[in-house]
């Protein structure tokens, strides 16, 4: 048991992972196709995983409901707008529009979740103003030096700073293509030796975490 | 009413509710802040059943006999298994089998792309041929391919890596290297802070725009109306709660 439990899940990650690490090096037609194969698998596997964590929401809010603890009122709002979303985009076929002509569940995209979310991410521009006047106080070289190229850039993205600061457009491209792109350059050098050393730590079953805790 | 207008007023409503969150944390806000949750996942679902279960599953079983798409079908009902706990050690099959398989696909991608390809465009030649006559050095700093800014580039990328190596020391003439990779890093931080409030910015743009479209006769001038609900909302709910009693 503890090898259908334990060993096996080890061998299936170990044969996958060397599987896939070789294919990238058979350019033939038949290696190419078991990528988009995978591919094609790996998204119908990224469904259940959906099902996966929708479930556990719809159960934790329903417990909200059930024992009627403080804002189980929301909880209700929540399913409300889910399962409503759900009927609408079931009776549209999943489609926004047919022939040109926008569909319920269009309607509900176009005039629900568009301002909702535009609206959510636009109120971060206040609390980033409101944070950034808190703590950009340059107290020392590197906080001058972050708020200086804040400012330019800032600047630089609007005809008004250009108008102000005729520089500020190309030094606000320069910071942003060369100085900044030099930085996510290393930082991204950085972040792939991470990952490939993690992977290869997975394949090779040093790396356990993802089989979760539970009985052996 | 016309689908237009009725939304009109919807999406005028979800906004000035979200936006009273600047004003404090109420039920108004609450109750858009959960719908939209609500919605968002509604929608993922129907976005996720119309491409995974109809276009990537059912079709090509029933149109084109492809039972080979019952294996990922059955790994991913193995996923489902983290329910039953007596059985929840099978869901570890399905686990095995995305992280075996994004692992193997990420290593030599990731070599490719993200350390080869990078290091080949920070190591470029730091003078060019320009015809018969030589060599030359573009000190143009607009163009990210000049001379000049491949030597910054390159300044900066050594740096930044330098200043996040901790096997040695950061003294002496380490020092110098690993602050050069601080200065690069805080005009990075910089850059990437101006970058995101001028895209909030230009959300919040859109948003009055289309309060403002939204306040025109045609539609019911809806952005008015609402507005004084929403003040007058408020305003109530400010004077129902009651001031906090002070600590003794």
């Amino acid at each position: 048991m503890i090898f259908l439990r334990r060993q096996l899940p080890l061998l299936i990650t170990l044969i996958t992972g060397l599987l896939f690490a070789a294919q990238y090096y058979v350019p033939h037609p038949a290696s190419e196709q078991m990528l988009t194969s995978a591919t094609k698998w790996m998204q119908i596997v990224g469904g259940f995983a959906l099902i996966l964590g929708v479930t556990s929401l719809f159960h934790q809010h329903a417990v909200k409901i059930k024992r009627q603890e403080a804002g189980w009122g929301y909880s209700f709002v929540l399913y409300v707008g889910m399962l409503g979303t759900i009927a609408v985009g079931l009776w549209a076929n999943g489609k926004e529009s047919v022939e040109g002509a926008m569909t319920a569940f269009g309607w509900v995209y176009n005039f629900m979740m568009v301002p909702l979310q535009g609206t959510m991410f636009a109120i971060l521009a206040f609390f980033i103003a409101s944070a950034a006047y808190r703590s950009f106080r340059a107290r020392s070289r590197e906080a001058a030096v972050l708020l200086v190229a804040a400012v330019i850039v800032m600047m630089g993205r609007v005809p008004l700073g250009e108008y102000l600061i005729p520089l500020s457009g190309d030094v606000s491209s320069w910071i942003l293509n060369v100085l900044n792109s030099s930085v996510r350059r290393a930082i991204l050098i950085g972040i792939s030796l991470g990952a490939i050393a993690l992977s290869f730590k997975i394949i090779f079953g040093v790396e356990r975490s993802y089989l979760g805790g539970g009985k052996e | 009413m016309d689908a237009t207008i009725f939304g009109a007023w919807v999406a005028t409503g979800l906004t000035l509710l979200i936006f009273s969150f600047l004003y404090k944390d109420t039920p108004l806000f609450k109750f858009a802040e959960h719908l939209y949750v609500g919605v968002s996942i509604g929608y993922t679902i129907v976005k996720t059943y119309d491409t995974v279960i109809l276009h990537l599953i059912i079709k090509p079983i029933v149109e084109n006999g492809e039972f080979a798409l019952l294996i990922p079908v059955a790994i991913g009902m193995l996923m489902l298994t983290r329910y039953v706990p007596k059985a929840a050690w099978m869901s570890r099959y399905a686990f095995a089998f995305i992280v075996g398989m994004g692992s193997g696909l990420a290593i030599p991608r990731t070599i490719s792309s993200f350390i080869l390809k990078q290091v080949e465009d920070t190591v470029r030649p730091l003078l060019s041929m320009a015809g018969p006559d030589g060599l030359t050095f573009s000190m143009n700093l607009l163009n990210p391919a000049s001379n000049l800014n491949a030597i910054i580039i390159l300044l900066g990328v050594s740096s930044v890596l330098f200043y996040f190596f901790f096997s040695i020391e950061h003294s002496g003439a380490g020092k110098a290297v690993a602050r050069t990779g601080i200065m690069f890093l805080m005009i990075s931080f910089g850059a990437g802070f101006g970058y995101t409030v001028m895209a909030r910015m230009s959300l919040l743009i859109g948003r009055l725009t289309d309060l403002i479209e939204f306040s025109d006769a045609s539609y019911g001038r809806p952005t008015i109306w609402l507005a004084l609900l929403t003040i007058g909302a408020l305003v109530f709910i400010s004077r129902r709660t009651k001031p906090a009693s002070p600590e003794v």
